[in-house]
């Protein structure tokens, strides 16, 4: 059998490599995915909670954070090609235009 | 060891795999795919907890939707070949130790500070049939409707966000 703690282990090993995409990458896109597989770390957890308290609960919520995670990624990717258009780099560091 | 905490490990080992080639590789395209395999994997830890549902929409969804959508979008920009820009010296190993006492703090916390004795409840055959998926339903519809109403008005919302965003100003010119 397998215990719990090795799954909560897992996720928030997969939070932590997300985690660190989002600092050490400077392009704008490696950014949003290691945001998406922070939120799929998080779902991990809930459906492994819901697996061992065999409660409807976990999974539902689970569902909204792949639902919350689309229309972020919608919203998120129209932002990126709007930058792209103005500044032609999708570089984290070049946008930077309100530093005085 | 059981077969259930063999399949575990090769499994994590998989996603894990996945997950630092998705931060290392230096072409978007190639993160996108290795985020795919990341997906995958998970969707079959979801089946294997029991959750049909959740594995079938992380399919869909997430690799399926989202990841063509991410494809699309490296592709539309043509930007897989970025010029490393300028960067703080220290950031790196900054956030690589930084990121490393984080996984093993959390890890820490989970498995010796406060282990719990739960292990996890090999899915019956009920769990996988559209009974199961009834009640998932019903609960969707019953205790958790409003939060389902919202989850609409969010993703007009971001429909019409995403339109508005990459919509050319009238006259303007390519």
């Amino acid at each position: 059998m397998v215990p719990q703690d090795y799954y909560i282990a897992l996720s928030a090993i997969l939070f932590t490599i997300g985690a660190l995409g989002v600092l050490i990458r400077r392009n704008a896109l490696i950014i949003f995915m290691s945001i998406e597989m922070m939120l799929n770390a998080a779902n991990l957890a809930f459906v492994t909670f819901a697996n061992t308290y065999q409660h409807l609960n976990g999974r539902i919520i689970a569902f909204f954070v792949i639902a919350v995670a689309a229309a972020e990624v919608a919203v998120g990717l129209a932002l990126i090609v709007a930058i792209f258009k103005s500044k032609h780099s999708i570089d984290v560091d070049q946008m930077s235009s309100l530093k005085g | 060891m059981s077969p259930e905490l063999i399949l575990f490990l090769v499994l994590s080992l998989v996603a894990i795999a996945a997950a630092i080639g998705m931060l290392i590789s230096p072409n978007p395209v190639y993160s996108a795919l290795f985020l795919v395999i990341n997906f995958s994997t998970v969707a079959v830890f979801y089946l294997i907890l029991g959750a049909p549902f959740i594995a079938m929409a992380q399919i869909t969804i997430y690799a399926g939707a989202i990841m063509v959508l991410f494809l699309f979008v490296i592709m539309l920009l043509g930007a897989e070949k970025l010029a490393p820009g300028k960067v703080l010296p220290y950031q790196k190993p900054l956030a690589i130790g930084l990121a490393i006492v984080l996984m093993v703090e959390s890890v820490y916390a989970v498995l010796a500070r406060n282990p719990s004795d739960a292990e996890i409840i090999v899915p019956t055959e009920a769990a996988n049939s559209i009974d199961a998926m009834r009640d998932l339903g019903i609960m969707l519809f019953s205790d958790y409707l409003l939060p389902f109403e919202v989850t609409s008005i969010l993703l007009l919302v971001a429909m019409i966000g995403a339109i508005v965003l990459t919509k050319r100003a009238k006259g303007e010119q390519e």
